[in-house]
């Protein structure tokens, strides 16, 4: 939950009029105004259907070995929605986190594998190529007053030229990169679950971006220009600033993502993850967060990337074919945009 | 009401002056050549037409829109406001005729929003977390002192609150951090009468506290009631400056709508 919005302390709401506002509607409003402020719920309450339904279908489901598989299989997708995730709440949307990782990753294999560049400096290449992305993005937003749409559309493009440029099209192979460059690919084992490195790293940068969207000052800043970007600048909020670090930080993220993807791939390809970008818009919007902007959380988001992961997994075990797993993944997206115009409507 | 307050102010510059604000929208023009100044401790009324630029007027003042041509002076001296948080910096608050407050953040967010408080020692100085217990906490004391009673609980999101409630918080939130100029765009326009009345209590204790005021109002009997001067606004251009003394409501409402001339 995002640290604004946390329910009212039994003290101050002995006698308080604006929550009488919320409760003396019908119970279906009750609830909608529940989601409308935790929109976390709808996402946790599926995800959990979810594992409980295919656990009792295939028992295999619930084995170790597949939910090792199952979590593997979302890092990289959960990361890039961490990027995708800033960016909506922003009321934006990126079209390039994906062409920007891979991008990122090329950059990487080809420094190390190709100009023998030690890993530390082709991991940080890979950073800058993620930052400069980024950047570009937020100062084509910024200063040209573009839609995020159409920038983002454009950079698309722009990054898959340069990283078939720079990878003349050829794919490094992981048996050509050092240990470090392939490190998020490595797993431990914790309760026989086998967890990869890529998957800590997912991890860690959810705790770290969720707390700098609920317990800093940035944080509601991002929310307040997402939420109503003129009332953020009349209160005096340097909306560019907010809109610019945004896109430098998703674009730091995305670096991140090219990391853990050369991990889960054991290499670096530039025909890798071409569904990544609309995937990872896919977890964010099944994670409840508003492309509207101002309203959503960084778990929802998790939670909407490991719902996208057991519902391929899930259906797969079943002996579904692939289609029906895309079938079922748009009509999640599909339903959760309902839901979210539904809760929105609590407002009025 | 108001004599006290005007002999001592003729010694100092105003607290805020105006000097021919120039202000086009394309080929709409907002302002042209507005001067209007007001003084510590002053309530000034801004009257006028719809679309006469009283909005456009105050969004020049407040920095949420930078003048083409003209001069704003700040206890004499020239200043320029580029944003608006320039001019919070320096002390003016405002209360905008949209609001300018975010429907997800809760009330003590809103209030706080670009101001945020840290926690003390090395949380809030490497690790810039907000104090979100201590926030909650001074707004709800600020709204107590503002005598602001509709407003209990802090920690709703602002969208849960009716539209005079969203009012009576960016009134409160205006009161509560405005050191040298309120300004105060039609605040009572959503208010019940004893909310209006609240709030035209509230200005009068700004005005004692040396706080100079500028209120537009549509309002003509609460303009005459608190207001020290008058500036009308029309098609543009200062009409006029009057007192609640020097002319009656009908001669302001004739010089507003043109029908008499200053
Ligand atoms: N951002 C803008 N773009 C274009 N025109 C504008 C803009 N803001 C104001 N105007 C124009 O400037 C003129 C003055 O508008 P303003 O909002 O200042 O009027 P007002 O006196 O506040 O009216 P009201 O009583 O309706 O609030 C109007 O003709 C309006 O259409
Ligand atoms: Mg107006």
């Amino acid at each position: 939950m995002s640290g604004t919005s946390s329910p009212p302390t039994a003290s101050t709401a002995a006698l308080d009029l604006a929550s009488q506002f919320i409760d003396r509607r019908t119970p279906l409003s009750r609830v909608r105004g529940v989601l409308h402020r935790f929109p976390a719920i709808s996402p946790g309450i599926v995800l959990l259907v979810a594992v409980v339904v295919f656990g009792i279908l295939n028992p295999r489901f619930l084995a170790p070995a597949n939910l090792s598989l199952i979590t593997q299989q979302v890092a990289v997708i959960g990361i890039l929605g961490v990027a995708e995730t800033l960016i909506i709440l922003t009321a934006g949307i990126d079209l390039s986190v994906g062409a920007a990782m891979v991008l990122s990753s090329i950059v990487i294999g080809n420094a190390v594998a190709g100009l023998h560049a030690p890993s530390v400096v082709g991991l940080i290449a890979g950073l800058a190529t993620g930052l400069a992305a980024g950047a570009l993005n937020g100062i084509l937003v910024t200063r040209l007053k573009l839609p995020p749409f159409i920038v983002t559309l454009g950079t698309l493009s722009i990054f898959t030229a340069l990283l078939l440029l720079v990878s003349s099209g050829a794919t490094v192979q992981g048996t050509s990169l050092p240990d470090l460059v392939t490190w998020t690919g490595g797993t431990f084992r914790v309760i026989g679950v086998d967890i990869s490195y890529g998957v800590v790293l997912m991890v860690a940068l959810y705790l770290l971006i969720a707390y700098m969207l609920g317990r800093t000052a940035w944080g509601r800043h991002v929310y307040a220009v997402g939420d109503d970007r003129e009332a953020a600048r009349l209160t005096g909020i340097r909306v560019d600033r907010v809109l610019l670090s945004v896109y430098v930080l998703a674009g730091a993220i995305v670096a991140f993502a090219a990391w853990t993807q050369i991990g889960r791939d054991f290499g670096s390809s530039p025909n890798a993850a071409t569904d990544a970008n609309l995937n990872a818009i896919t977890a964010v919007v099944i994670g409840g967060t508003s492309l509207f902007g101002g309203r959503g959380t960084i778990w929802g988001t998790l939670l909407g990337a490991l719902i996208v992961g057991v519902f391929r997994n899930g259906l797969a075990l079943v002996g579904l074919d692939v289609l029906y797993q895309t079938l079922a993944v748009g009509i999640l997206v599909i339903a959760a945009v309902a839901i979210d115009q539904w809760i929105r409507k609590s407002k009025s | 009401m108001n004599s006290n307050n005007q002999d001592a102010s003729a010694a100092t510059p105003p607290v805020l002056s105006a000097h021919r604000l120039v202000k086009t929208f394309g080929h709409v023009v907002g302002l042209d050549g507005v001067s209007l100044e007001v003084h510590a401790g002053e309530v000034l009324a801004v009257i006028g037409d719809n679309g006469a630029g009283k909005s456009t007027l105050i969004k020049c003042l407040t920095g949420a829109e930078v003048p083409d041509e003209g001069v704003i002076k700040l206890d004499g001296k020239e200043v320029q406001f580029r944003r608006p948080q320039d001019a919070r910096d320096v002390g003016i608050e405002t209360v905008y005729q949209t609001l300018a407050v975010s429907p997800a953040l809760d009330v003590a967010a809103n209030m706080y929003l670009g101001r945020e408080i840290r926690r003390p020692g090395v949380l809030g100085t490497a690790f810039r977390m907000v104090d979100t217990k201590e926030m909650r906490a001074r707004a709800t004391e600020q709204l107590h002192q503002l005598g602001i009673s509709t407003l209990q609980d802090v920690t709703v999101p602002i969208e849960n609150l009716s539209g005079g409630q969203r009012q009576a918080v960016a009134v409160a939130r205006a009161a509560a951090f405005g050191s040298r100029v309120v300004v105060l765009d039609e605040p009572t326009a959503a208010l019940g009468v004893r909310e209006s009345n609240h709030v035209l209590e509230l200005i009068l204790r700004l005005k004692e506290k040396g706080v100079a005021v500028i209120l537009i109002s549509h309002n003509m009997p609460q303009v005459f009631e608190v207001a020290d001067h008058i500036h009308i606004q029309r098609l543009g251009k200062r009409a006029a400056t009057i007192t609640p003394e020097s002319h009656s409501m009908t001669d302001a409402v004739a010089i507003m709508t043109g029908a008499k001339a200053a």
